[in-house]
């Protein structure tokens, strides 16, 4: 199955050695081995079995301040020793850059915890077919579904993260991921949704029965859905994709964008860009997290930070090489945020719905309608009209466009906080949209 | 003979009693194999940012019976690890018995040159070049804030070993030149983004200085945008542009148009074959036998030799896109659409060049005849969920129209409207088709591939506009 950590450690190693043996003032590995196995189904058959079993390496080698990097699946010696002499020859002719160097040695992460990131078990393909037989059995009992898609994915992997300044890590994570899709028919107009679970152990993963009923719920629900008037409304974000604010949040305060200038947030640090009532963090530590690390992906020791403290934006997402053009030190974020939340808000679900007598209710955004460097938010939507608290039909072909400045400083959240994914939000609301539709 | 053996343990005959052996009992399936080489040289904040090679190789083994897909792959060229997929297909296929369709068409036509486009150009005169787009868009004034430049180039080698000890191989190489321009003034910033591509060098898209063009164009956009006003919110008529406009074609029936979504009927097209599905004066063809267009392809990722294939004839839908399982299963024949991203990815029905062809009337017409709207020129990305048929598409240049005549420019905002019945919508069709310039890529089922897209000018009756402006 998955190869072990010394079989990773001789490639990274051997690697290094070459690279310096040719001129290579300093070196940065990586090299990866997954194997993922996955099972689908539709209209409760089987419809593809798929295994793939891969290595990579990508090797950065510097002289001095020059850079260059190569990335290759095949392992074999006589191969690397080609792809390193090739990478030391484009390294020697690239610009050299002051901010190219491998990170301080004094960040890199000392000891590596066991986070519980990685299930042994496997869960052969028959007991992924049976799991899929129920999820699609609970998914297809309303004769309104007319189609349903089933998958199961199980994956392994081990890596090992090394540099020429004596850093070496790594460890086996695992993932299991399971989804159902159901379309649903009335009078000839179709309507799809779905449900999924991810999760690093097994025994953690959500009930078969439960993704297939709550798909077919979702896809039912949406049936017969209204074109809404051109109006500025309040609109709440389903918890599908209200972690959606917290990308472009995370995208905004990444350091490359605020050293080039081009974040809507550019020069906010310290600054009130959420109400005061509202705490963001992102925390590699958890334990069993899907975004969850030790050490970032140039091996700097990562720890919790608050990203928004009251509503005050307190730290940027920091990597060595963009940290080097602001004057600051990396924060262990090469590679982004990990477990990055919303703590929660005050009012319930039920509270939220009915904080105003209309409100339009998002369940789904289509398009990549958001622009960081100017903050202008324009996409297509879909969901529900609140009306008194109640969903009462569904709406589509609509947009919904904004501000993020704005939208932020607008934000309600509830107090439904799930850890389903890397980054997690509770539903919110936020006041004051423009809605265009018919 | 193949290739890829040389350096391994097993030679080209066994491979292929091992495919032979394995697909026995299948309707199809084949060993797909490719090495990929790619290259990435980036220029951003006046530093040459990363530059990356790129070395992959490696198998996707499929077998196919029935509707089952099983599928197995690897970046480890070797007995052990073939046999390995070998045995994981047969399992998976153990209870189904097909009849392995031998029939596939040959072609002697080549839509491109095998020419390796990463060492056809020297590292140094990449480097060089960079350099020279961000001091000719620099010297534009202090107006400019941040220029980003990159090369990306490739080239792919596939060979496609069939039950019957046929090996189909094609040579397939790709570049993209990009230029990305973010423009200040008056504390508002834009950015303006332009690029070109196709089959064929790099040099023959920035000779005689030609790259200048790309910087001025992404100038020209950011500039525009640095005056935009905030976009309207509504219902109103929308005026398209020539060109890479034509994603609305792509995103709002395209995709409803692939083989797998209508034999599964999930697409909202699925039982609209020979029916009025668009007004009468449009014509949609799906081409994929265009000179070095980025979206062509000699042979698709299954061998078959690709055609321009008629999706809607003077408004009256014809055909579906299809790949060798999805036309097996409907009755009818691939259409050289079967592709994949990788040896990682199974095959799927996908587009190359969507095209929808020219009609009689002039933009200006078009123009002059919409009391209040939009006219639209260049886009971002798009998206549409097939089985409702609504789609989007990002505006990244548009202006408002009032009473027949061009207003200012409005920021980008979204555009959303109905696959089946936005074509219905078309009121007049241009006679100024134009490809785009080589810089699309369509993602579906976390795969993407390289596609092009046509238009003339379009006028669309009534369509939704999701700006802030009530």
């Amino acid at each position: 199955m998955i190869r072990d950590q010394e079989f990773l450690k001789d490639i990274a190693s051997y690697c290094i050695e070459n690279s310096k043996k040719l001129g290579a003032t300093d070196v940065g590995i990586k090299v990866i081995h997954s194997v993922s196995e996955n099972v689908s189904f539709r209209n409760k058959k089987l419809d593809e079995s798929n295994r793939a079993d891969s290595f990579a390496v990508n090797l950065t080698t510097y002289i001095e301040k020059k850079k260059s990097s190569i990335n290759s699946s095949d392992l074999s010696k006589s191969n690397l020793e080609k792809l390193i002499e090739r990478c030391i020859d484009a390294t020697k002719i690239t610009p050299s850059d002051e901010n190219n160097s491998l990170p301080d040695k004094d960040l890199m992460s000392k000891e590596i915890r066991d986070l519980n990131l990685y299930d042994e078990t496997h869960y052969p393909n028959d007991k992924k077919i049976e799991f899929l037989k129920k999820v699609e059995e609970t998914a297809s009992t309303d004769e309104k579904i007319v189609n349903t898609e089933a998958g199961f994915t199980e994956n392994k992997n081990n890596f090992i993260l090394a540099n020429s300044n004596g850093f070496l890590g790594g460890y086996k994570t695992s993932n299991f991921s399971s989804s159902c899709v159901a379309v649903s028919r009335i009078n000839g107009a179709m309507e799809r949704d779905y449900e999924f679970g991810s999760t690093r152990f097994l025994q953690d993963m959500m009930k078969p029965e439960e993704i297939g009923k709550i798909a077919a719920n979702k896809a039912i629900k949406k049936l017969g859905p209204k074109k809404i008037k051109s109006e500025k409304i309040g609109v709440i974000f389903d918890k599908r994709i209200s972690k959606g604010i917290l990308s472009t949040l995370a995208s905004a305060i990444s350091a490359s964008a605020i050293a080039r200038g081009t974040s809507f947030l550019k020069d906010q640090i310290n600054s009130e860009v959420f109400p005061n009532s509202i705490n963001i963090i992102d925390d590699p530590k958890i334990e069993k997290g899907l975004g969850s690390q030790n050490f970032d992906s140039e091996g700097v020791e990562t720890n919790s930070l608050k990203l928004v403290e009251n509503g005050i934006l307190k730290n940027y997402l920091i990597d060595t090489y963009y940290g080097k053009k602001l004057n600051l030190k990396s924060n262990g974020r090469s590679g982004g945020t990990t477990n990055l939340y919303f703590e929660n808000g005050d009012l319930s679900f039920k509270d939220l719905l009915n904080l105003e007598k209309k409100f339009l209710y998002i369940t789904e955004t289509i398009g990549h309608g958001g622009n960081i460097i100017t903050g202008d938010y324009s996409v297509g939507a879909s969901g529900f009209m609140v009306e008194d608290g109640e969903l009462t039909y569904p709406v589509s072909e609509i947009t919904i466009a904004g501000n993020f400045k704005e939208m932020f400083k607008n934000i309600t959240l509830a107090n439904d906080l799930e850890m389903k994914y890397s980054t997690n939000a509770p539903t919110l609301l936020i006041n004051q949209m423009t809605v265009a539709g018919k | 003979m193949s290739n890829f053996f040389k350096e391994t343990d097993i030679d080209t005959s066994q491979a292929e009693a091992i495919v032979t052996e394995t697909l026995k009992n299948c309707d199809d399936g084949e060993l797909y194999l490719e090495n990929h080489k790619s290259e990435s040289i980036v220029l951003d904040d006046n530093k040459i940012k990363s530059s990356t090679y790129n070395s992959d190789q490696g198998y996707g083994f499929r077998a196919v019976t029935g509707e089952v897909v099983a599928y197995s792959h690897s970046n480890d060229i070797s007995k052990e690890s073939l046999r390995k997929s070998s045995d994981n297909l047969k399992d998976t296929l153990k209870s189904k018995k097909g009849t392995y369709n031998h029939e596939i068409p040959k072609t002697n036509s080549k839509y491109y040159e095998n020419i390796n486009p990463i060492e056809s150009k020297t590292f140094d005169s990449k480097i060089d070049l960079l350099k020279s787009v961000n001091n000719y868009l620099r010297s534009k004034g202090s107006i400019v804030n941040q220029v980003t430049a990159n090369f990306l180039g490739e080239h792919k080698s596939i060979e496609i070993i069939r039950s019957d000890n046929q090996i189909l191989k094609d040579d397939r190489p790709l570049v993209r030149f990009n230029v990305s321009v973010v423009l200040e003034k008056d504390g508002k910033k834009e950015t303006g983004v332009y690029g070109v591509g196709g089959r064929q060098s790099y040099d023959d898209y920035l000779k005689d200085e030609s790259w200048k063009d790309v910087c001025d164009e992404a100038f020209r956009i950011a500039n525009v945008n640095l005056e935009s006003k905030p976009a309207p919110a509504g219902e109103m008529k929308v005026v398209l542009g020539p060109g890479w406009p034509a994603i609305l074609i792509h995103e709002a029936i395209g995709h409803g148009l692939e083989g797998d979504f209508n034999r599964k009927k999930t697409s909202a097209f699925h039982n609209l074959m020979g029916q009025q599905v668009a007004s009468e004066g449009v014509t949609i063809v799906d081409d994929g036998t265009l000179h070095q267009r980025r979206g062509s392809l000699t042979i698709d990722d299954e061998g078959t030799p690709t055609e321009n294939t008629v999706l809607i004839e003077n408004g009256i839908l014809k055909n579906y896109m299809q790949d060798r399982l999805n036309a097996r299963l409907m009755g009818t024949k691939s259409t050289g659409s079967g592709r994949r991203e990788s040896y990682k990815h199974v095959v799927l029905p996908r587009m190359r060049n969507t095209m929808m062809l020219s009609g009689k009337y002039s933009q200006d017409e078009m123009i002059s005849s919409v009391d209040k709207g939009i006219f639209a020129v260049s886009f971002g990305g798009g998206q549409v969920d097939i089985t409702s048929g609504k789609f989007v598409f990002n505006c990244t240049e548009a202006y408002e129209i009032y009473n027949g005549k061009i207003g200012s420019p409005i920021k980008g905002a979204t555009l959303i409207g109905d696959g089946p019945s936005i074509l219905k919508e078309v009121s007049l069709v241009g006679n100024d088709m134009k490809l785009d310039p080589g810089i699309g890529t369509c993602g579906k089922a976390g795969q993407g591939v390289p596609v092009g897209v046509a238009q003339p000018s379009i006028l669309i009756n009534k369509m939704t506009v999701g700006g802030t402006k009530l």
